[in-house]
């Protein structure tokens, strides 16, 4: 996948820390991810990508990634899933 | 860390066609996903998955997931797949197809086996059209919609795929949702381990062509029209009647025991090898 | 335990003989739709195969049984179907899939008089053609067409060895009376049966191709569960097994599918013949008009007459090379079938003009007589 991945938003190094992450290669702008957005934290820029724009809203519960058609948004695991 | 999707990127075949083949907002990337989630949840061996699909949009899906694959003929899948689980009843076989696919071309495949009862778990895409050729009306089309073949409203009526499945013989039939993504995976998760045939009838939706032609809005209101017409089963009984026209409903529908074919045919074997 | 293939003369029915030669070649699977002429294989099949722990299945149509079929052998059994005409007809869009997934297994098609339903008990060659020519698109089949109940025995264990070899399906062309008629015949010891199984992989999962290209033009075939993770499809496709539209990588498939046949055709044709040293007349017959055939040559003898019989055992490849060579010495071919004349045009392709070539055609449900071919050859010569 690294040819990918090259193209997305963030670098693996970037993504470190981040909560979500969108592969922008991916991505087809359809917007399901921040429409279903249970708190609003998403948003979608001028060219039609989402973005975290309310990073403290997010509650990482992934309906985003569970809807996203195209395996293009990722949100980072749950602490305790982690364990 | 790196961060990427928890599951589903860890049985992609990454090297192929990414960004997949489907249009923006298409609900059969949400099924390929809850598909994936469900077999990672059984920790299943990705070398026991079998998925054969046949000729659509939804038959696509193959293609993308690290599993044995078999993209097979239009309408056809099953009965491919019916050959390869008499074959090595060992493997998990799963089958993706569509709703012309399945009820069309490939009808009389798919009331076979259900009445066959051979263990394969059958995920029905059901979108109300033929996404791949353009929007024409597809078996499931509801009365008077548009389809590039109906451009007067189809005057035909639409199956009721689960009743169709159920009244086949079908063991195991449940009803979902593209929005309902939580729920679709557990149930992809019941069906596959459902000891015979199963189905999981996913009513997805199709902006480009369907929504579109019907002026059903894009992606996200054909995802919010699910919302709202989708009653679970379990609550069915609690909703007044006249509000449960034009829903449908959603869960496990039909869950029965019938022997599995396979494990007849094992009979068959001792039963010829005992008289021989 | 009886084995279904214990030494002794027995007398069979030529599609009871070719269940019994698809089981001693190792078919373990039979998939299939009732039809007349062929049925009987399908009901010997599924009393014997489960005692070899084998499977039977009666699918819901022919396109189901041949579907079937496929998906069993790239599971990795040995599989086949049999039928008539009609059922063929509905075969051929999966007969091509297999063409072009390259999946090994046995079509029987046992013909009976055509178009359409046409005569379900009578007997006809007239599905001839459509063995080679019924599928959509560029492809090459491998066609053998047994005239005894002994020949249906060895020929469908051929049809097996060489499908497993050359990963494609192979299609054993009998006819109604072929199928029907009963022959003494002495099965031999298992031991003495050659069996070819398909070439298993050799490289670990993540270098394996299920169609790769190379100097044989037949690749190595895992099958499903085995850990190698491929993907088949009846789209066009690179030798991963993935759809492609690179006109290079189109343009190599389908060579590939022409090249492990063309390149192998001494492999493939076997041509049967009888007198045919000094002969300067030929019957050219096949199935059971070259055993009529076999019949007048012989009354042809007894005047003298220098008449030979060239039956090819194999149809398709077509066997060019042998007529190509028998050529120089002959005056005339007649070539004898029950139809309305289609192997005739390969002959006559074949032959270019250098010789005399005759037909003489039987397409009224009725076989042609050693008396009638007998005729042809006075009248001709």
């Amino acid at each position: 996948m690294a040819d990918e991945e090259k193209k997305t938003t963030l670098t693996d190094k970037e993504a470190e820390g981040q909560k979500i992450r969108v592969f922008e290669a991916w991505c087809k702008k359809c917007g399901i991810c921040v429409a279903f957005c249970p708190t609003g934290a998403l948003t979608s820029n001028e060219d039609g990508l989402p973005i975290l724009t309310y990073p403290e809203k997010c509650t990482l519960c992934g309906m985003c990634e569970l809807r996203c058609p195209d395996f293009a948004i990722a949100v980072k695991a749950k602490e305790k899933e982690e364990k | 860390m790196e961060l990427i999707p928890k599951v589903t990127h860890h049985y992609l075949r990454t090297k192929k066609k990414f960004p997949n083949v489907w249009c923006a907002g298409c609900g059969i990337g949400i099924v390929m996903g809850a598909i994936i989630r469900a077999i990672d949840k059984l920790k299943l061996s990705r070398d026991e998955v079998v998925m054969v699909s046949g000729i659509g949009c939804s038959s696509r899906m193959p293609v993308y997931v690290d599993f044995n694959t078999l993209h097979t003929t239009h309408g056809r899948p099953l009965a491919f797949a019916t050959g390869v689980k008499l074959a090595k009843p060992s493997l998990k076989v799963i089958v993706i197809t569509g709703d012309g696919d399945a009820l069309a071309i490939g009808g009389n495949h798919f009331i076979h086996a259900c009445r066959r009862n051979i263990d394969l778990t059958c995920i029905l895409v059901n979108n109300q059209t033929y996404g791949m050729t353009g929007g024409q009306f597809s078996p499931s089309t509801p009365f008077m919609k548009i389809g590039t073949t109906a451009p007067y409203g189809n005057r035909e009526r639409a199956f009721d795929i689960s009743k169709l499945a159920i009244a086949s013989g079908a063991p195991f039939v449940a009803r979902g949702t593209a929005y309902h993504v939580v729920q679709l995976e557990k149930l992809v998760e019941q069906a596959t381990l459902k000891k015979g045939f199963s189905l999981v009838e996913v009513i997805s939706h199709c902006p480009t062509l369907y929504g579109r032609l019907n002026k059903e809005g894009d992606a996200v209101e054909m995802l919010k029209w699910q919302r709202g017409h989708a009653i679970p089963i379990s609550a069915a009984g609690k909703v007044p009647p006249e509000k449960l026209r034009d829903k449908f409903l959603t869960g496990v529908l039909w869950d029965i025991e019938f022997p599995e074919y396979c494990e007849e045919y094992d009979k068959v074997i001792a039963e010829a090898q005992r008289r021989d | 335990m009886r084995t279904a293939t214990d030494q002794k003369e027995r007398l069979l029915q030529g599609n009871q003989a070719c269940a019994e030669g698809a089981l001693a070649s190792g078919a373990r699977l039979f998939a299939g739709y009732p039809i007349t002429p062929s049925t009987e294989i399908a009901e010997f099949l599924a009393r014997q195969l489960p005692k070899v722990g084998g499977k039977f299945i009666q699918m819901e149509d022919e396109i189901a049984s041949i579907a079937a079929v496929i998906g069993a052998s790239v599971t990795g059994l040995k599989s086949m179907t049999a039928t008539s005409g009609p059922g063929f007809s509905l075969m051929q869009e999966h007969i091509g899939y297999a063409y072009m997934a390259e999946v090994p297994c046995v079509i029987v098609d046992v013909q009976r008089g055509g178009p359409s339903t046409g005569l379900p008990t009578k007997v006809a060659q007239s599905d001839t053609m459509q063995v080679r020519w019924g599928t959509h698109g560029d492809y090459y089949a491998i066609a053998l067409a047994p005239s005894s109940v002994e020949e249906c025995f060895e020929l469908t264990i051929r049809a097996f060895n060489l499908s497993e070899k050359y990963r494609t399906p192979v299609i054993v062309l009998m006819d109604e009376v072929v199928g029907h008629m009963r022959e003494k015949i002495k099965l031999p010891d298992p031991g003495e049966i050659k069996v070819i199984n398909r070439m298993k992989p050799t490289v670990p999962p993540e270098w394996y191709q299920h169609f790769e290209i190379n100097p044989h033009f037949v690749s190595p075939m895992a099958s499903f569960g085995e850990g190698y993770r491929f993907n088949i499809t009846g789209l066009t496709h690179n030798p991963e097994g993935f759809p492609t539209d690179r006109p290079e990588v189109i343009r190599e498939k389908l060579d590939k599918l022409k090249n492990k046949i063309c390149h192998n055709v001494s492999d493939i044709v076997q041509v049967r013949e009888e007198f045919m040293e000094d002969a300067n007349v030929a019957v050219f017959a096949y199935g059971i008009v070259a055993r009529a055939a076999g019949q007048a040559i012989r009354m042809a003898r007894e005047k003298r007459m220098r008449v030979g019989l060239i039956q090819p055992l194999t149809i398709w490849p077509f066997p060019d090379e042998y007529i190509e060579r028998i050529l120089e010495q002959l005056d005339l071919i007649i070539v004898a079938e029950l139809n309305q004349g289609q192997l005739i045009g390969e002959v006559m392709r074949v032959v270019r003009g250098k010789t005399r070539v005759r037909g003489l055609f039987r397409y009224d449900s009725e076989l042609i007589t050693p008396d009638q071919i007998f005729d042809k050859i006075r009248e001709e010569k």
